[in-house]
């Protein structure tokens, strides 16, 4: 078995409102200094595969069709 | 002119929709459902607006995965009309029938009001009852209506017309860029909107400014 863990961002460029939202409130906790917060998502999935090539291949086959909007979002793919 | 409405799990507006396509055209649309890989012959099919598969992933991302989204591409190649409404038009940019993207509301805020929209293209299939740059009063209910596209996607698109509706006169709910409401394909026979034209059709909604669009789809305007 194998297992991945896939990383969405918003690409640069992209305005984020959440993160925005969420930089004000971490400057309200009194977080002095953060310059930027991007939200993202994480999703850790698990392959019936032993064929690490062929995992790495469907893993962004996988977001290019529907885990990222390559309009809007970059990926990643690490295999663990 | 024979109409389709599909519906998905989680959407909310598909009543509405049917009621204001029945009233409009004198008959009852076809409905096909998210497993269904053909449509009836048709030559509008209506995807209407609410929170299809609960706005998981995101917004219209798993509603676009779905067999009907298939036969719905394969309809609009062909030249069917298409019209989303709401998670409608994100069901279409996610299925990529449409460019762009429509992200969180620039104010975080579910916004449910009444905004104007300015007619930006009244030479299309879906806007010839209406006049260019006439002002319609239309309610919008959502929270990821901010409509986004990169400078390259965004020219191509103002450059040729298919921007159809614009937020007017500072109503922008959303932080759309350009104060974009509706777009339409290259092609000009699919259209997006986050505004519900379907909720003022007739004298008890207190306005019919949505009516137009209808019956320009449907082939019904007045000659």
């Amino acid at each position: 078995m194998i297992k991945a863990r896939i990383t969405v961002t918003l690409k640069n460029g992209v305005l984020d409102p959440q993160g925005k939202a969420i930089e004000h409130a971490l400057g309200g906790l009194g977080f002095g200094g953060v310059g930027s917060v991007r939200q993202g998502k994480v999703f850790d999935l698990e392959l019936q595969s032993s064929d690490r090539a062929a995992a790495e291949a469907d893993l962004k086959a996988m977001c290019d069709k529907l885990l990222a909007n390559t309009v809007i979002e970059n990926y990643s793919v690490t295999l663990t | 002119m024979k109409s389709a409405v599909v519906l998905l799990p989680g959407l909310n507006r598909d009543r509405d929709m049917i009621a204001a396509l029945t009233k409009i055209s004198g008959h009852a649309p076809a409905t096909v459902w998210e497993t269904d890989t053909a449509i009836p012959d048709v030559d509008l099919i209506v995807i209407p607006g609410g929170f299809s598969y609960g706005d998981y992933l995101r917004c219209g991302a798993i509603a676009a995965r779905m067999p009907v989204m298939r036969a719905v591409a394969e309809k609009a190649a062909a030249g069917a009309m298409v019209i989303g409404v709401c998670n409608g038009f994100q069901i279409l940019v996610e299925a990529g029938l449409l460019p762009g993207a429509l992200m969180r509301n620039s104010s975080l805020r579910f916004v449910c009001r009444e905004v104007k929209l300015s007619v930006a293209n009244a030479n299309t299939a879906f806007t010839r009852s209406y006049r260019a740059g006439q002002v319609l009063r239309c309610p919008v209910a959502h929270h990821d209506g901010n409509y986004f596209a990169d400078a390259e996607t965004l020219g191509r698109i103002e450059g040729n017309g298919q921007v159809v509706f614009r937020y007017a006169e500072g109503t922008n709910p959303n932080g759309s860029v350009n104060d974009i409401a509706g777009i339409m394909n290259e092609k000009g026979n699919v259209l997006g909107m986050m505004p519900h034209p379907e909720n003022l059709i007739e004298a008890a909604h207190g306005g019919t400014d949505g009516r137009g669009l209808f019956e320009s789809a449907l082939g019904l305007e007045a000659a």
